[in-house]
């Protein structure tokens, strides 16, 4: 049977307005619990689906390229752009690349490669699965005797989540060319000065904060896209609301788990 | 190929439901099914849109939970089975959705492999391309092969949705609406079809339905749900010459061609 029909069922009693507001918060909640639950128990379970894992981070990641490239890009370059007449009132020009390195391997390569793949892959996924669920695709797939939810759901999150690492890595590497370029213009800076600059002032726990944002990010989109599509109702009303909800929550809890995790990052620092 | 039903006075029952209850919350939509199928025996239901029509081919396939009563298929209790169990019971079940519920991302040839690749994980791709094309040629439409879902017609993504479950050889068919939204000419052909699943594959079906002339033409006997119970099956002469305002009103709606 359909676990989370269970859950999807539960609707609160429309009774008072207030505790009706408040209960369905808790269900929806409740709701979301049981699916990442569902997501960790199907994760482990047979059969493992590497074909569709590596179908799917063909579509999230390589497919994401091009958008990456040309943000991290004009990320690096706007970044070095902006920061340049501070330094230069106090002569700290040539500060500059360690500035930008910190700036971005610590957090616009995560924050913007994450939201750029919230509004591309996360809407993508709430508007495919929500279509499929609200035309029978996946009620179809279950009759014919497949899971559709480690078919559907878990290869996504799982994809989202090891792709998006690669991304930021790639976004920062880019960010950076985007900046040397824009510094080398102005200053005539190389490009071993640069780099050795730039590098000199990241240190491993940067590098590993970065990949560990990138894969709760990585997640997040992926559970928050895949949560709307697969229980979209109404029609085509429905999957734009799925699409929608996806991009909104996903780019909500970004925001509120940088804050978080740069306080754990501070602290252990 | 006959172009009737073929007629089944007795065998072993592949259906059997007893006091199916449902409700979805103050609405009580089924309110006490009992009805047994014959195997190689199809079953016309009728009822007004709203009626639970659907709803009890989806309980029947374990797409939803009963609220009460017991849903036996091939023997199986279907609320007590694992999900092991209920996935295997499902290989035996062929669905066949109102909207076809093509996958919209693959086209025909992938739409109909894509049982076999996932359940019959023994088989070589050059035993499932025969497959495909055996069952395509049976729907009539070897030459779709290539083209996707949103390039093919109403009537030929409905055969093609059932020709995704005859890859499986089911031994139930479960037809959602087959002929809704087609001209005449095409619900000729899917009712045809549907007769040709049951001489070929001796797989008796549940045709949830409107359209008299596909119940008189496709089922064995038809029933109808009326305020969420059955009326007791019978042949459609037995249903329709009893004077029920219920059946009346129905059969006056739909003009009947008795050819």
């Amino acid at each position: 049977m359909k676990e989370d029909s269970d859950v999807s069922d539960i609707v609160p009693e429309k009774k008072y307005v207030i505790s009706y507001e408040v209960d369905l918060f808790f269900t929806g909640l409740y709701s979301v619990y049981k699916f990442i639950g569902r997501f960790f128990k199907e994760l482990f379970s047979l059969p493992f689906e590497f074909k569709e894992i590596i179908n799917q981070c063909y579509q999230v990641g390589y497919k994401s390229l091009p958008l990456i490239s040309l943000t991290g890009f004009i990320t690096g370059i706007v970044f070095t752009k902006q920061s340049r007449p501070s330094l230069a009132e106090f002569g700290a020009s040539s500060w500059l690349p360690s500035l930008i390195s910190i700036a971005i391997i610590r957090a616009l390569a995560p924050l913007v490669t994450a939201l750029i793949a919230a509004g591309k892959v996360g809407s993508n996924m709430g508007a495919e699965l929500g279509s499929m669920k609200v035309t029978e695709q996946i009620d179809a797939m279950e009759v014919s005797g497949t899971k559709p939810f480690k078919f559907l759901v878990v290869t996504r999150i799982t994809a989202i989540t090891l792709m998006l690492p690669i991304l930021v890595l790639y976004t920062g590497l880019i960010g950076m060319i985007g900046s040397y370029l824009n510094i080398h213009q102005n200053e005539l800076t190389s490009f071993t000065a640069f780099f050795n600059s730039a590098l000199k002032s990241i240190s491993f726990l940067d590098i590993t904060a970065s990949i560990f944002k990138a894969l709760i990010y990585g997640f997040t989109i992926g559970a928050a896209g895949c949560y709307q599509g697969y229980h979209a109702t109404n029609g085509t009303k429905g999957v734009g609301k799925a699409a929608n909800a996806a991009v909104v929550i996903s780019m909500f809890m970004i925001f509120v788990e940088e804050m978080v995790i740069v306080q754990v990052v501070n602290t252990i620092r | 190929m006959d172009t009737r039903a073929i007629n089944i006075e007795s065998g072993e029952t592949v259906i059997s439901i007893r006091g199916l209850k449902k409700a979805f919350d103050n609405n009580i939509v089924l309110r006490g099914i009992d009805i047994d199928m014959l195997k190689g025996e199809n079953i016309a239901v009728l009822g007004r849109s709203g009626s639970g029509k659907s709803v009890l081919i989806k309980i029947i396939s374990g797409l939803l939970k009963q609220d009460s009563g017991t849903v036996k298929v091939l023997g199986q209790e279907v609320e007590e089975l694992t999900e092991e169990a209920l996935r295997e019971l499902r290989l035996k079940i062929g669905f066949s959705f109102q909207s076809s519920a093509l996958y919209d991302s693959m086209n025909v040839k992938e739409n109909l492999a894509f049982p076999l690749v996932r359940n019959k994980l023994s088989l070589t791709q050059k035993e499932i391309n025969i497959a495909v094309e055996s069952v395509l040629h049976d729907v009539g439409l070897s030459q779709t092969i290539q083209q996707m879902p949103s390039e093919l017609s109403g009537g030929q993504r409905k055969r093609i949705g059932i020709a995704r479950t005859l890859i499986m050889k089911p031994e139930i068919m479960l037809y959602d609406e087959p002929t809704s939204g087609l001209d005449p000419m095409t619900c000729i052909e899917i009712n045809n079809l549907i007769i040709k699943v049951q001489q070929q594959y001796n797989a008796s079906a549940i045709i949830i339905t409107h359209d008299l002339t596909c119940a008189k033409n496709t089922a064995n006997k038809v029933t109808m749900i009326i305020d969420g119970k059955f009326l007791v099956p019978g042949s459609f002469e037995e249903i329709f010459n009893a004077k029920n305002t219920n059946t009346s009103s129905f059969y006056d709606y739909n003009f009947i061609n008795s050819k």
